[in-house]
Formats: C-alpha cells, sequence, structure tokens
C-alpha cells in the first residue's frame, strides 16, 4: 500500500467518523446538563456538569422500567428467534422437500412487510388473546421480521459446513441431537453470534410495534422516552440522557461480537 | 452447497415445523384479518358490509396517497444514491486489520444499534436552531436553517439522518466483501502495473458484487418501510412535505380509524415492494448473468 | 531475461541471535539468465519467502537481492519487471482472455496493434487461440492457470518468470501436460524461471538445477542427478527419492566399520572416514546376496511388495530398517530369510553432523 493513498483514505475516513459521532456527542454533552442550561445558553461542553439526569433515570421506576422490559422482551425474542431457525435452517440447508423453496422465499417476504401493516391486526389479535401489554407479545410481534433473518443467516453459514460431517457422525453412531449440539453447533457458532445479533439489533431499536402493543406493564424504553413532554416543556435533559442509556447496550453487544461482524455480514454466503 | 446434491427428505418438514408455527402465527392470522378488513365497510362491530374492491379503487385514486407514492420513491432513490457509494467509499477506507479496525468498526456501526426514535430524537436536537449542534453553527453561519418550517430544509434534514443512520450497514457488508479478496490478486495487479482505480474496478467491485446486491435490496426495502425516524423528527411535516408511506398509511388506520380502505392500502403497499424487490432483484442478477451463467463451466 | 544474485538473510525480528529467528539463514546464490530454477521443500522451509524476496513483494531484512548486477532489494515488482504466477489462477474475471492477457501492456500504453499480435503469440503458445473472446471466469483452473501465466509472459521484456506452486489447485492428470508446457515455454522464450513447490517430481522434471530448503536454510543446489546421487546433507537425501535413502549410524577407525555393534569389512580401495558417521544408501543402489562380502551387513527380511514397476524389499538390520528396490524381474528374498545387504559400495554416502564428507 503506498503512503499517498492511505494519507487520503484516513482523512475521508477520519471525516465520516466525526460526521458519524457529533450528533452522538451533542446528546450525551447535554445529558450532563440541567433543562435550564440547555435552555438558557449555548456551549460544546456542560458549564455546569450534572449526574442528575442519569440519577433521575435510575431511581425513577418509570424510566428504569423501561429499559428492564426492552431487554426482556427482546433477550426473549432473541432466543426463541434462533431456536426455531436452527432446525429450518438446516432443513433447508440439508434436504429438499415438497415447497421448499417457495417457503424459504415466502419467510424472506414477511422481511419485506411494513410493520405498519400489521398494526392494527396485531393489536386485535394480542388484545383477543389477552395478551396486551405483556413481554411476550412484543417478542412474538417480532419473531415475524426476526425469524425469517435468522433461517436466512444460518443457512449461509450451514451451507459452509461439508455434508461429510454429518454423514461421519451418522455413522458413528451420533443421534440427531447429539449430534447437532455437540458437534454442529460450534463448528456454526459465529452463525449463531450473527444471527443473535441481528435478532437483538432489530428487536432493540423497533418502536412502532412495540409501542402499540404496550401501556403500562411491558412498557419499553422507547415508549417512554416518546413521552417527555411535561407543563414545563419538553425535558431535553432527562430525554439525552435516556438516549444516551439507550446506546449501551449496543455499544456492548458490537464489541463481543466485533469480530463476527466482518466476517458474518457476509453471511457466509459471500 | 450445489442444490442439485441435496437428498430428498419430507421429514425435514418437521424441521421447519417451529418456524411455521411462529411465522403463521405473526404473518398469517394479521394478514387474514387485513384481507378481511379490506373488503368490507365496518360500519360498527355489528354492522359489516361486503364491498368487494371498493376500497382498493377508492385507495388507487386518493390524491394523498399518490402524493405519499411520489414522495417516497424520491427519497428511496436518493437514499440508495447516497448511501451506496458513500458506503463502499467508506469500506474501502476502514483499515483491515488490528486493533484499529476494531475500534473503526465499533464506531461506525454504533449508528446501527440505537433505537429508531433516540436517533429521530438525536437529530430533532441537532437541528434545532437554539440547542442544537448542527441547527446552531447553520444559524450562526448566516443560512436560515428551519426543518419545521422550510419543506426543504426538512428535506434534506431527513435524508441526512437516514445516511447517517444507515450507510454504516452498507459499508460493514461491502467491509465484508472486501475482507474475502485474497492478497494474491491486489499482488498479481502490482506485477501487472494497474492503476489503483484499476485495482477499484476489475478487482474489488466484482467480488463486492454479490454483497452490494444485498445492500441494495435492504436499503430500498427499508427505506421505503420507513416510519419512526422521519415521524420523530419531523412528525411529516411542514404539511406533508415528508410525509412518506408508512406514515400515510398508520394515520389512516389508528388516526382516522379507516379500517376499510386502511387494510386495503396495507395490502397493495405490501404489492408494491414486493414488485420493485423482484424487478430490482432480476435487473442486478441481469447485469451480472454472464459471469454467474459460466461460473459451473 | 536477467540473471539474478541474491546475498541476503530475512528474520522476522530486528536483532536475530538464533536459527529460529530467520525465515532464510544467510544465503549466496546466484541464478543464470535463462535457467529454469525449482525451489524445493517442506511446507515452511522459506521457499515462498525467498521466491517473495526475489520479486519484490517482500523485502529481506538484510543483504541484496541484484537483476542483472544492479541493486533491486528496494524496488517494486513492476520496477523489476517480474512476473508471478500464484497457487491459485488469479484473473480478472470480468474481462475476456484477451483482455486479461492485454492487460498488463495496456498499463504500459504499449500501442494497441502491438498488444494483438503478441496477445496472439501468446494465446498461441498456450494453446488458448480459440478462446480469447470467452470471458476469462468461466473456463476451468488449468486454463486460468494458462491466463495467469500468460500475462506474465506477454511482455516481452520480462526479466523473470516467479512460480509460487502454481498447480496447487490443478486436477492430477491436467498437471503433466501444464508441466510440460512450461519446459516448452522455457525452451521457446529463454526465459529465467524460478519455480516454488513441494513436490520433487514436479521439481527435477522442472528444473536445471533445484535449490533444496529447509528451515530457513538452503541445504543444496545442483541438478537432479547432483542431488541424487550425493546429497549433500542427510535431509536432501531423505527428501529426494521415493522412498528417500537409507541412514545407518557408524562408528569407524583404524580400518574398521561398526555399525550399531556389528562388524562391517570395508571392500578393498574404498576410503572411509575416520569417527562417528552416517552412511547414506539409496534404495535403489541397495544390493542384497544371500552370502556375506566385503562390505555387506546382515539383515532380516521383513516384507516383500511388489509395486508393479519394482519391488520393495524392507530388511530389518541390527534394528535399523532398510530398504531396498529390485526389479520385477528378480528374485526376490523370502520373509524372514537371513541376507547380507552391500551397505558399503561406490554409492555409499558418509555423513559427519549431517553434512556430506565422503
Amino acid at each position: 500500500m503506498h503512503d499517498q493513498r492511505f494519507h487520503k483514505r484516513s482523512i475521508f475516513l477520519a471525516a465520516y467518523i466525526i460526521f458519524a459521532l457529533l450528533p452522538i456527542y451533542w446528546m450525551v454533552n447535554m445529558s450532563f446538563k440541567t433543562n435550564e442550561e440547555i435552555l438558557s445558553s449555548f456551549s460544546l461542553w456542560p458549564q455546569h456538569f450534572t449526574w442528575g439526569n442519569y440519577l433521575t433515570i435510575f431511581t425513577d421506576p418509570s424510566w428504569y422500567s423501561g429499559y428492564i422490559n426492552s431487554l426482556i422482551y427482546v433477550a426473549i425474542n432473541t432466543v426463541i428467534s434462533v431456536s426455531v431457525a436452527l432446525p429450518a435452517a438446516y432443513a433447508f440447508s440439508r434436504y429438499r422437500f415438497l415447497g421448499d423453496k417457495h417457503i424459504f422465499f415466502w419467510l424472506l417476504t414477511n422481511r419485506m412487510t411494513p410493520p405498519a401493516v400489521f398494526l392494527l391486526p396485531f393489536f386485535q389479535l394480542y388484545t383477543t388473546l389477552g395478551l396486551m401489554d405483556t413481554h411476550i407479545a412484543v417478542a412474538m410481534a417480532h419473531l415475524l421480521f426476526n425469524v425469517p433473518l435468522a433461517v436466512w443467516i444460518l443457512e449461509g453459514f450451514m451451507s459452509g459446513i461439508p455434508r461429510e460431517i454429518d454423514e461421519t457422525a451418522y455413522i458413528d453412531g451420533y443421534s440427531f441431537p447429539r449430534f447437532f449440539v455437540m458437534i454442529f453447533l460450534p463448528l456454526i457458532k459465529a452463525g449463531v453470534g450473527v444471527a443473535a445479533f441481528f435478532c437483538f439489533m432489530f428487536s432493540w431499536v423497533e418502536l412502532l410495534l412495540a409501542r402499540t402493543l404496550t401501556s403500562v406493564n411491558a412498557k419499553p424504553i422507547v415508549a417512554t422516552m416518546t413521552r417527555t413532554v411535561s407543563a414545563s416543556g419538553m425535558d431535553w435533559a432527562t430525554l439525552a440522557a435516556a438516549g444516551v442509556l439507550t446506546i449501551v447496550p449496543g455499544a456492548i453487544v458490537i464489541w463481543f461480537v466485533r469480530h463476527y461482524i466482518a466476517k458474518g455480514f457476509a453471511m457466509g454466503r459471500v | 452447497m450445489n442444490p442439485t446434491e441435496k437428498p430428498v427428505n419430507q421429514k425435514a418438514w418437521w424441521l421447519v415445523l417451529p418456524v411455521l408455527l411462529c411465522v403463521a402465527f405473526s404473518a398469517i392470522l394479521p394478514l387474514m384479518t387485513v384481507v378481511n378488513y379490506s373488503v368490507q365497510d365496518i360500519i360498527s362491530p355489528e354492522r359489516r358490509v361486503f364491498v368487494g374492491t371498493e376500497w382498493f379503487a377508492a385507495v388507487m385514486r386518493d390524491e394523498e396517497l399518490h402524493g405519499a407514492l411520489w414522495r417516497q420513491l424520491q427519497f428511496s432513490l436518493a437514499v440508495l444514491a447516497v448511501e451506496i457509494p458513500l458506503g463502499i467509499a467508506l469500506a474501502l477506507s476502514m483499515p483491515a486489520q488490528g486493533w484499529k479496525s476494531s475500534a473503526v468498526l465499533v464506531l461506525v456501526a454504533l449508528s446501527l444499534l440505537i433505537p429508531w426514535n433516540v436517533v429521530g430524537t438525536i437529530w430533532q436536537i441537532y437541528g434545532r436552531a437554539d440547542i442544537g449542534l448542527l441547527g446552531h453553527t447553520l444559524q450562526a453561519l448566516g443560512f436560515d436553517y428551519s426543518y419545521t418550517g422550510d419543506p426543504v430544509h426538512a428535506w434534506f434534514t431527513v435524508l441526512i439522518m437516514d445516511v447517517w443512520h444507515w450507510t454504516p450497514l452498507v459499508a460493514l457488508l461491502a467491509f465484508a466483501g472486501l475482507r474475502s479478496i485474497p492478497d494474491a490478486y491486489y499482488q498479481a495487479a502490482r506485477i501487472d502495473g494497474a492503476s489503483k482505480f484499476a485495482v477499484f474496478r476489475y478487482i474489488q467491485l466484482p467480488k463486492m458484487r454479490e454483497v452490494l446486491m444485498i445492500a441494495v435490496l435492504l436499503r430500498f426495502m427499508d427505506s421505503f418501510m420507513i416510519y419512526t425516524e422521519p415521524f420523530v423528527l419531523t412528525g411529516g411535516g411542514p404539511g406533508t412535505a415528508t410525509t412518506f408511506l408508512s406514515q400515510y398509511l398508520t394515520q389512516k388506520a389508528v388516526g382516522q380509524f379507516d379500517l376499510g380502505p386502511a387494510a386495503a392500502f396495507s395490502l397493495i403497499y405490501f404489492l408494491i415492494i414486493l414488485l420493485l424487490c423482484f424487478v430490482l432483484y432480476n435487473w442486478m442478477q441481469s447485469l451480472g448473468t454472464a459471469h454467474k451463467e459460466h461460473a459451473h463451466a | 531475461m536477467a540473471q539474478i544474485e541474491l546475498d541476503l538473510a530475512h528474520a522476522y525480528k530486528p536483532n536475530p541471535q538464533v536459527e529460529t529467528d530467520y525465515a532464510l539463514l544467510p544465503l549466496k546464490m546466484s541464478f543464470r539468465d535463462g535457467g529454469a530454477y525449482a525451489l524445493l521443500g517442506p511446507s515452511g522451509c522459506g521457499k515462498t519467502t525467498m521466491l517473495n524476496i526475489m520479486s519484490g513483494l517482500v523485502v529481506p531484512s538484510q543483504g541484496t537481492v541484484k537483476f542483472d548486477g544492479v541493486d533491486v532489494t528496494r524496488s517494486s515488482p513492476q520496477e523489476r519487471n517480474i512476473a508471478q504466477v500464484f497457487q491459485f489462477p488469479v484473473i480478472y474475471d470480468t474481462m475476456t482472455v484477451a483482455q486479461n492477457l492485454a492487460f498488463p501492456l495496456k498499463n504500459r500504453q504499449v500501442p494497441a496493434d502491438q498488444i494483438r499480435k503478441r496477445v496472439g503469440q501468446i494465446a498461441e503458445m498456450l494453446d488458448m487461440s480459440h478462446q480469447l473472446d470467452m470471458r476469462a471466469a468461466g473456463l476451468s483452473a488449468d486454463q486460468k492457470q494458462k491466463i495467469s501465466l500468460g500475462r506474465g509472459l506477454v511482455r516481452s521484456d520480462v526479466s523473470a518468470v516467479l512460480f509460487d506452486e502454481p498447480l496447487t489447485v490443478i486436477d492430477p492428470h491436467l498437471k503433466w501436460q501444464l508441466r510440460r508446457k512450461l519446459k516448452q515455454i522455457h525452451h521457446e522464450l529463454k526465459l529465467t524461471l524460478i519455480y516454488v513447490t513441494h513436490d520433487q517430481v514436479e521439481a527435477l522434471t522442472f528444473a536445471d538445477e533445484v535449490v533444496v530448503m529447509t528451515r530457513g536454510k538452503a541445504v543444496q543446489v545442483g541438478s537432479a542427478e547432483a542431488l541424487f546421487e550425493r546429497p549433500a546433507h542427510t535431509f536432501v537425501g531423505h527428501f529426494i527419492g521415493s522412498p528417500g535413502m537409507n541412514f545407518l549410524p557408524a562408528q569407524a577407525g583404524g580400518g574398521v566399520l561398526t555399525v550399531q555393534g556389528q562388524a562391517v569389512q570395508v571392500p578393498q580401495g574404498l576410503a572411509v572416514p575416520e569417527g562417528a558417521l552416517k552412511l547414506g544408501i539409496r534404495p535403489e543402489y541397495l544390493q542384497v546376496s544371500a552370502v556375506a562380502e566385503p562390505g555387506t551387513l546382515a539383515a532380516v527380511v521383513r516384507q516383500v511388495q511388489d509395486v508393479g514397476t519394482y519391488q520393495m524389499v524392507t530388511c530389518d538390520a541390527v534394528g535399523v530398517v532398510l530398504k531396498l528396490r529390485l526389479t520385477p524381474q528378480a528374485q526376490a528374498p523370502q520373509v524372514g530369510a537371513q541376507v547380507f545387504l552391500h551397505v558399503l559400495g561406490p554409492h555409499t554416502c558418509f555423513y559427519k553432523n549431517e553434512e556430506l564428507v565422503a
């Protein structure tokens, strides 16, 4: 690599990273100010640094329960999505069967459906089932989008493992469940990681369905944040702090799967 | 895996059953409801009249819908036009190995994991003249910037917000594609005396073909379905300047409670996406058809 | 076409102390203009590193590389005007065969009609004239390798063509075809060719001279015959030949040679060095007789295998396994029979500290 090329690219990269981080920095900046300071003066860093906003969130149940609720249904959804996707992906990867291509395509089309289309039907469905305002309702609603994605990703990874491994295991006397758990899963753990990452990502960030299906008990943080107007006007400071805290789980997750991201985005297919 | 090598086994259906149950529950039941509503006039929970395709016809004639559809198409095309080249450029400038690679990866991917309403909120704050860095700076430089008042400003803000939010997805996909190129190709290109642009055009771009296709499809689909971010940022305004299809649908369904037309539109919406994706996919395949045909000579 | 001189070493770390710090131990070697050479050795012996130093993809940590007397140690591969063929075919997928071959010339602004002529010539040489307008991506592996090779040959002033195990991905039945083609090209174009491989058959059939390497060290440079007859190092004896050379630890002193306690009478006229030795004798040259004679060692036959083109007899002599080859027509001894092996003869090599002394 010639130094010239590096130089230009490094500048471009630095410029982009600044572009990417500046809005986030601004929100962090605001989260350490009070509402008074925000509205009265404009500064690049807090003049009167305060932890107050974060304190509010950690002590006020209506705030922190939002995070807990979100984490709960995201976790439930990720576990279910990946668990049901694993056997299905195996089937698509290893066998041909009646309607296999059609089902696979149909699964993918679910990913193409605007969530807005399902607003009302979901509302009615879950009300009928008495599951409104529960974590499981949101977890199940998100299955619609995450399961096809998980199947798609896992199938790609599984197709990269030669059939001979399956056959050897059968010859060696492994039953299918034992083979799957003890031999196959470790081989595709990168794929499982990637699938779980995407499921987490989508479920964590989604607002429309999460808000529609919850009201009090399972209210996710994303919904709480859309209602921060009080009599004294917009509570920018607390809102900013809440926003910063929603980025934290995401950052942690990316850090853990960073090695798989580069490989995994190719989804084993490239 | 070569599809013709796979054995036929109908028992594989058992493995697929859990998935089918989940998705059927989440998809088919609601979809049936939607179809149901789309062909009825629900005057009250007791009084329902079958109206056939009346709602579909009404929806197709709806001027507001045409407006939203047109704005949506413009938006999605603009999004693709900016995010794809920018994402590729970003991927080309990201380091391939070492701690720097991990650090850059995390920083770049951060925006993908922010809840969509928080994305809207971030930019809502950022763009305000009184408390936002961007708004304040632009005002100080003399621009009369207002994303709440001026439709053009609102458009640009929504676009930049989406670029900020989603370009990393394209970049990460392209990055993965680039990593799959063995060193020997670059070495051979050096030996052949190829220019940097030739390396990009003849080695990097072809190898990234498949991932880029995924990127284009994903970005198109998702931008066509976008709801939360613009809603939080501009609420669809000023007026209807930034009201795209999803918001239009939600307004109709939840706001105005016109179940019939909303349901009819839902189906049409879904079909439009399906159709456009199909067309896009085939077009991209045809761009590289000869490549694929000879792949297993 | 150039003469390449190497006088260098390459270490992983800035201050190499012991042998294992080096990828290439200090060496001095000369490849004459127009010669065909092979770098032969097991994986990790440094042959690919040496090749990359010659091509310019790696700069040696110490020493120089000279092309026709000009120091090119820090020059790029382009500046050295070399061509390199890699383990797997490296072609430009989106171009046709003709465009692939023309690419290096286009980059040098060669006029179009000259390009066409040259491409036609090279395609003819590679038996690819009828495929010039086909998309390169759709061809088989061996054809793609020919294109890779062709791109290297298309420049008429190319100084040397370097090969890094180029037949690795080629089907076995096509390998010998490509090898023959390479020899043909060498004959016609008289280029300096340097070929890295771990396959001795490839090396010995392709090259005029072979450099045998192990663990960063070039242990012998010589023709196939020299390597076979007089391996300079026990490694060479062991590596070349199928199976490799037989080795016997021995002690010589005062005209008497003892092998693992057994005395071996030294035949008349054979000079044997003194001290602790290793005897090396190839299975092809190990004679067997039924009776004790000067220079023989008693052994018991363990196994006789009919391999088709020869018979392989495995014997056990004082705990050391020795193998010998017999023609299919020869009468092989019975398993379990006691025989006498001529371990001392004109083809025996004597080694001290793994190096050839006599």
